[in-house]
């Protein structure tokens, strides 16, 4: 890190020695897993910066925009409308969710099995180690899956911060109908809490910024269908962690140039990996940030990860909102309406999904297909099956968390996946 | 030219050495806590040309890629091949995985199923019930088919299963009725694994659990096909890296 920040971090009344003990693993996980990498585009300088700064120049940023009197939004979920967030100049952010960190504090508010993201949202928090919760003015967080639903009744209790969206279970015009309300209800506590009205002009340009940077993530996909592949999955998985809580113009910017690069590569058909390496899409659970196991593993057995079919991936960037709209409520109903048609398996029916994956697949030209599901994620877990029964192409299914006890087995598995592809 | 396959399991060891194309020698040995020394012993002392390594330990041998290493499912669908060349399914049962793999008419793999990251229903699973009841390996799987009781082990889990083997015992019952009911749950989970695959004949059993012939029997009976143990079947996987190594 470029300065010392333990002022700040003090301020924010993080647990300074454990908080330092998590830096120094992060920041040896980093160099193992991505410095260690080859033939990495010169475009992932500005990210690997990024990563080096998670708890330093981006906690100062959100501290000085908290100064301008702007409000911090945390998230957990692709489904928090960031357009509106953006149009009362608010700062968008997500939360720490991605290690195994706090478990025993979090276990004793949550039992044991529960998904290892929400014992790691609430450990991070119980044990002092996220500063972007303590900036948050707000934490947004949805109904989507029962685990997460009952845990922010208690991450309420110990944080005093939270909003939560009710998401529905289907997608019927009734059901369409209650998200378009949450949507609204949402603005309006943004007006709120901010002071700030949303005006259409604020609202077309917040429109626009949150679709540029989608733009630049499809572009980034769209390049990772070249054989040989110009970039790797760990550093594309990295980019759309990125996404979650970098300043989204700077980044669309950075992610734009990253893809100039990968471009020329691709003229020259230059690659990470030799041609014909097999290719793997991941499809499942979200991956948060510094969850870098499945693609690790991957990526070490000999093959290369070319898509994540996953809230942080293709379900974050598929769909643009419209921007042809007129009016406040117009706008309001775009986002609403872009908002539903992600695909997250806490819906019924989900039949969308296996058509996406199927697509992504024929798109990415993957070889085959590994099913990730974080361990007691049922709608994931179970879904998993439904795919494998429905789609003929090599397909793997799997059920892990943050831990690294299984990190043996699944490389097995892995592998022998990989072997089965060749 | 001497090649030499060498599977590194959980609990043992074991490593086929070829000489001009054909076996010379079958070795096996305990992984013990160092399982790169062990097999470093194997390599000094039949000092082969080329190697391969399979199983759990293949990336500690394998030096930074300098020897070359296949995964032991793999390994299993070449080396059961070989054995049985009318093979189309493979349960092997090991120290601490599990896994069923099927085959094609040409030996390539179709699917494979693996126990997640727990020792339920493996074979540490067996040695620990074994132990907790004063069994010797041997004897513990000598137990008769036909034997009626009504107990269940209903855990899974070989911490869980070993508190309710426990409370058995402390209620008296009788220690063949509960090694009985401890089979018969280890081969409900096998089989249910099985279920997950179309299982096609001649269906080999291969790895350290084959040796135990009420498993066997309770998984053939509870599918009703017959199950094969070669009788080289603990080196199916050394077997499938050498041959591997051989062809290509």
């Amino acid at each position: 890190m470029s300065k010392d920040y333990t002022p700040l971090w003090k301020e924010l009344g993080l647990d300074l020695v454990k908080h330092d003990g998590l830096l120094s693993v992060l920041s040896d996980a980093y160099k193992n897993i991505y410095l260690s990498q080859k033939n990495r585009p010169e475009g992932m300088k500005y990210f690997d910066f990024v990563i080096s700064e998670v708890h330093g120049l981006r906690i100062e940023e959100l501290y000085e925009a908290k100064k301008e009197k702007r409000k911090v939004i945390g998230t957990f979920c692709v489904y928090v409308p960031e357009e509106l967030v953006l149009a009362v100049d608010g700062v968008y952010v997500g939360l720490c969710a991605g290690a195994e960190v706090g478990f025993e504090e979090a276990e004793k508010y949550v039992p044991r099995n529960t998904c290892a993201l929400i014992k790691a949202f609430m450990g991070f928090k119980l044990s002092g180690l996220c500063p972007y919760v303590e900036l948050t003015d707000l934490i947004v967080g949805e109904t989507t899956c029962d685990g997460k639903k009952k845990a922010y009744e208690i991450f309420d209790e110990i944080t005093k911060k939270m909003y939560v969206m009710e998401i529905p279970n289907m997608k019927n015009e009734e059901d369409r109908q209650l998200w378009l309300n949450e949507v609204k209800k949402f603005k309006n506590k943004l007006e709120e809490i901010s002071g700030k009205q949303i005006t259409l002009s604020f609202l077309k340009k917040s429109t626009e910024i949150v679709n540029q940077k989608r733009k630049a993530l499809q572009r980034l996909s769209s390049l990772r269908a070249y054989d040989p592949p110009p970039i790797s999955g760990l550093d594309s998985l990295l980019v759309n962690q990125i996404a979650f809580y970098d300043d989204p113009v700077r980044f669309t910017m950075k992610v734009n140039e990253l893809c100039d690069e990968i471009e020329e590569r691709v003229k020259k058909a230059e690659g990470v990996v030799p041609k014909g390496t097999p290719r793997i899409l991941i499809s499942g659970s979200p991956f948060a940030i510094p969850n870098w196991k499945l693609h690790a593993i991957v990526e070490n057995s000999g093959a290369i990860v070319v898509g994540e079919e996953s809230c942080v991936g293709y379900r974050n960037f598929r769909n643009l909102t419209d921007e042809n709209f007129n009016s406040i409520d117009e706008g309001i109903e775009k986002i609403a309406s872009r908002y539903m048609s992600i695909d997250c398996a806490c819906f019924t029916p989900n039949t969308e999904r296996i058509d996406n994956v199927t697509k992504l697949y024929k798109d990415l030209k993957a070889d085959g297909v590994i099913h990730y599901a974080l361990q007691f994620c049922t709608p994931y877990m179970i879904e998993a099956f439904k795919i494998d029964r429905k789609i003929d192409f090599p397909f793997l299914r799997i059920e892990t968390d943050y831990s690294m006890e299984d990190f043996g087995q699944l490389k097995t598995r892995v592998e022998a996946f990989i072997e089965t592809l060749k | 030219m001497s090649v030499l396959g060498i599977d590194i399991g959980s609990r043992y060891i074991k490593a086929v050495l070829f000489e001009k194309g054909e076996v010379q020698e079958w070795i096996k040995i305990e992984t013990s806590y160092d399982p790169l020394n062990r097999s470093l012993e194997i390599l000094k002392k039949y000092k082969p040309e080329k190697i391969v390594a399979t199983g759990y330990g293949r990336h500690l041998l394998s030096f930074n890629g300098k020897i070359p290493t296949i995964t032991e499912i793999k390994a299993f669908a070449i080396g059961a091949k070989a054995l049985i060349s009318t093979c189309r399914t493979i349960i092997d049962i090991g120290g601490q995985d599990t896994k069923i793999i099927t085959l094609d008419e040409r030996g390539n793999i179709k699917k494979f199923e693996m126990n997640d990251k727990c020792a339920a229903g493996t074979g540490r699973f067996l040695e620990i019930m074994a132990s907790a009841l004063g069994y010797s390996i041997d004897e513990f799987g000598n137990i008769d088919i036909n034997l009626e009781t009504p107990l269940q082990i209903s855990s899974m889990c070989t911490v869980f299963a070993e508190s309710e083997v426990i409370s058995l015992i402390t209620k008296g019952l009788p220690r063949h009725e509960i090694a009985f009911a401890i089979h018969k749950s280890i081969s409900k989970k096998v089989v249910s694994m099985l279920k997950k695959v179309d299982i096609e004949e001649d269906i080999v059993f291969a790895g350290g659990c084959a040796e135990n012939p009420l498993l066997r029997k309770l998984i053939e009976r509870q599918i009703n096909k017959k199950i094969i143990v070669p009788e080289k079947h603990d080196y199916l996987g050394a077997l499938g890296a050498a041959i591997y190594l051989k062809n290509n």
